[in-house]
């Protein structure tokens, strides 16, 4: 475990990433409530970027639905919190196994049935929808009237129910953000990782050299869901309300590929850029478009979109490829994620 | 229930499937022969929807007549796009095609959301309330309207396609990237076209649509998502499977708003959806995949 952890990573990259760290672990004690709630934003989009990327970027299968393990992830834990009082630790285990569960399901139809390429990808955003719909008439999560967890004013926050003020979040969300990252290095060079890698490259080629290819993606959706539904978790006991028509709707797995696609799919780095970038881009121009008094809802999706379209169109590999060779950081030439997707 | 009721249900389930299937049409003619599935298209529907709105509410434009304007429009606008933006994805990885018509998608959406704000609007025509009694069955009159206007549209297109030396030439591109290359046809500028015909389909449908429906910008991802369960269950790339499709999944919503509940209607379009995909993986007409 510990040559994976290590290897393939020089030491420039070492520095940086522990410069980073260091930075993001004292930043609560320097910055005011408002920057806080961006750097949990953005801590949020750079886990989810990282899960996601684990099926999209390592094994190759484009899923659109994500907002489905998020919503599982986040009720399960919130209707046990608030029927049975139950903790979201003890909550965590649950969720993780109800997403992979559900993951292993539409992985298991699709993949026995040979649905591959886009119409996989739209079969993930029929089951997320299925969802919305769903628990739109789930009464014991209240359905469409949403649930609720309760909310009082908190002078001492508590870590074992997740009740507290947002810095508990910020360092909860920081610790598994960390953990994604070292999951998914010793993912890449593991076993899994290379056969992922095969797969996303030529999956013909990758079941005539002997991988057992449906093993693999399996492993692979189910990995991505159980680890996106951690993320739900955070998300009912940060926001407190979860509505089936929010937390399920298409837009929000849009939200959750934007990251990484601008930061690079199928790279380690890329998502947690891209993740910084645009949140933070989004709250700079959202700012900047206040103070001239012009806040219609939506200009923040315009940007976006914008940005979407821009790195799409003139960095098809994201930004941290090139981004990571401007500044001397670029992998190893053997190391996997050197070349992302041709 | 009396059984006129089912009867009356199924004819306006079948008027709003044509014009679904129209919309649907548009979907399935630009995959068909560019291969890229706009992810865009139920936002180009709602910016039609929205053409419609203002062209009625400022000029009192009857949205059946401006149908040919505003198709025109759309035309205009996806052959700008196929021109100037996708035609150089159409040799990138599929995700990568994907996400720039994502991306397309979230600014419009969002740009429509700016505009004309989240509430919902409508059209209301001198005829609204009009119906025709055909023995048993009360058959509303804007719906007629609308599922014949999009029959008109739908048949139009097949015959340009059948017929016209253009229509055989962007075919051609279809069947055989290379070949159509070869005897000399100016693929790039026909799969622009064909981009546009599509998105005239569906700027014709919204302008219909708007009758029956009232329009908000988040109509779009609703319709996008719509569409692909009606070209794949009718068969992606068969054009007359886009408009089966579309009338199988328009009375199929019509009758589960009847027998359960209209908020749960989405739901039996998303199980054929899934039924199709596992079991027909082609769609109803479509062509066995190879």
């Amino acid at each position: 475990m510990r040559s994976l952890l290590l290897d393939g990573v020089s030491r420039r990259v070492w520095i940086a990433l522990g410069v980073t760290l260091a930075v993001l672990l004292i930043a609560p004690l320097i910055v005011n409530d408002y920057l806080l709630t961006i750097l949990i934003l953005i801590l949020y989009f750079a886990y989810t970027a990282q899960a996601w990327n684990i099926m999209m970027g390592f094994a190759g299968q484009l899923s659109l639905g994500h907002a489905l393990y998020v919503g599982l992830g986040a009720y399960t834990t919130a209707a046990l919190y608030v029927h049975f009082g139950l903790s979201p630790w003890l909550g965590l285990p649950v969720a993780v196994i109800v997403s992979a569960l559900t993951g292993a399901c539409i992985g298991f139809l699709a993949f026995r049935f040979r649905v591959a390429g886009v119409y996989f990808a739209i079969l993930t955003i029929a089951f997320a929808e299925f969802a919305r719909i769903g628990f739109d008439h789930f009464g014991w999560v209240n359905g469409s009237s949403g649930l609720f967890l309760p909310v009082a004013n908190y002078t001492q926050s508590d870590l074992w129910n997740l009740r507290g003020k947002p810095v508990m979040f910020y360092y909860v969300l920081l610790f598994f953000t960390v953990a994604a990252l070292a999951l998914c290095h010793a993912l890449l060079r593991s076993r899994a990782g290379y056969f992922w890698q095969a797969i996303r490259e030529d999956e013909e080629a990758a079941r005539s050299l002997g991988i057992d290819t449906f093993r693999y993606k399996m492993y692979a959706v189910v990995l991505s869901a159980g680890m996106t539904s951690v993320a739900g978790v955070f998300f009912a006991f940060y926001y407190n309300n979860l509505f089936p028509e929010q937390v399920f709707s298409i837009s929000r797995s849009v939200e959750l590929i934007l990251a990484p696609v601008i930061g690079g799919v199928g790279t380690l780095i890329g998502p947690i850029v891209g993740a910084f970038l645009l949140t933070g881009l989004a709250e700079v121009i959202w700012e900047f478009l206040n103070a001239f008094g012009f806040d219609p809802p939506g200009a923040k999706q315009v940007f976006y979109g914008i940005c979407l379209l821009f790195v799409v169109v003139l960095l098809p590999d994201g930004v941290w490829p090139p981004l990571s060779r401007a500044l001397g950081l670029a992998e190893r030439p053997d190391a996997p994620d050197d070349k992302p997707e041709a | 229930m009396p059984a006129e009721i089912y009867l009356n249900v199924a004819v306006s389930g079948l008027l709003t499937g044509l014009v679904y299937g129209l919309m649907a049409l548009g979907l399935s003619v630009i995959f068909g022969v560019v291969r890229v599935v706009n992810f865009a298209h139920g936002e180009m529907m709602t910016l039609a929807m929205y053409l419609a709105v203002v062209l009625f509410s400022a000029f009192k434009l009857d949205p059946l007549l401006m149908m040919v304007p505003i198709a025109a429009v759309l035309f205009v606008l996806g052959y700008a796009l196929q021109m100037g933006l996708i035609n150089p994805f159409i040799t990138r990885p599929e995700h990568s095609q994907f996400m720039l018509l994502v991306a397309i998608a979230i600014i419009l959406v969002n740009g429509l959301l700016i505009v004309f704000g989240p509430d919902a609007r409508s059209v209301q025509t001198s005829y609204a309330y009009d119906s025709f009694a055909v023995g048993p069955l009360i058959v509303d009159a804007t719906k007629t309207y609308a599922g014949l206007a999009a029959i008109a549209v739908a048949a139009a297109l097949f015959a340009f396609f059948r017929f016209a030396p253009l229509g055989k030439a962007i075919r051609a591109c279809a069947d055989n990237y290379t070949g159509a290359l070869v005897v000399g046809l100016d693929v790039k500028r026909l799969y622009a076209l064909t981009f546009g015909l599509g998105a005239a389909c569906v700027g014709a449908a919204g302008a219909m649509l708007v009758l029956i429906i009232d329009v908000t910008p988040q109509l779009g991802p609703a319709y996008t998502l719509l569409a692909f369960v009606i070209v794949i269950t009718g068969g992606l790339g068969s054009m007359p499977g886009a408009l089966v499709g579309g009338v199988l999944i328009g009375m199929t919503e019509a009758m589960a708003g009847l027998l359960f509940t209209p908020s749960a209607k989405s739901m039996f379009a998303f199980a054929i959806l899934v039924l199709v995909l596992l079991f027909r993986p082609q769609g109803i007409l479509g062509k066995q995949l190879s």
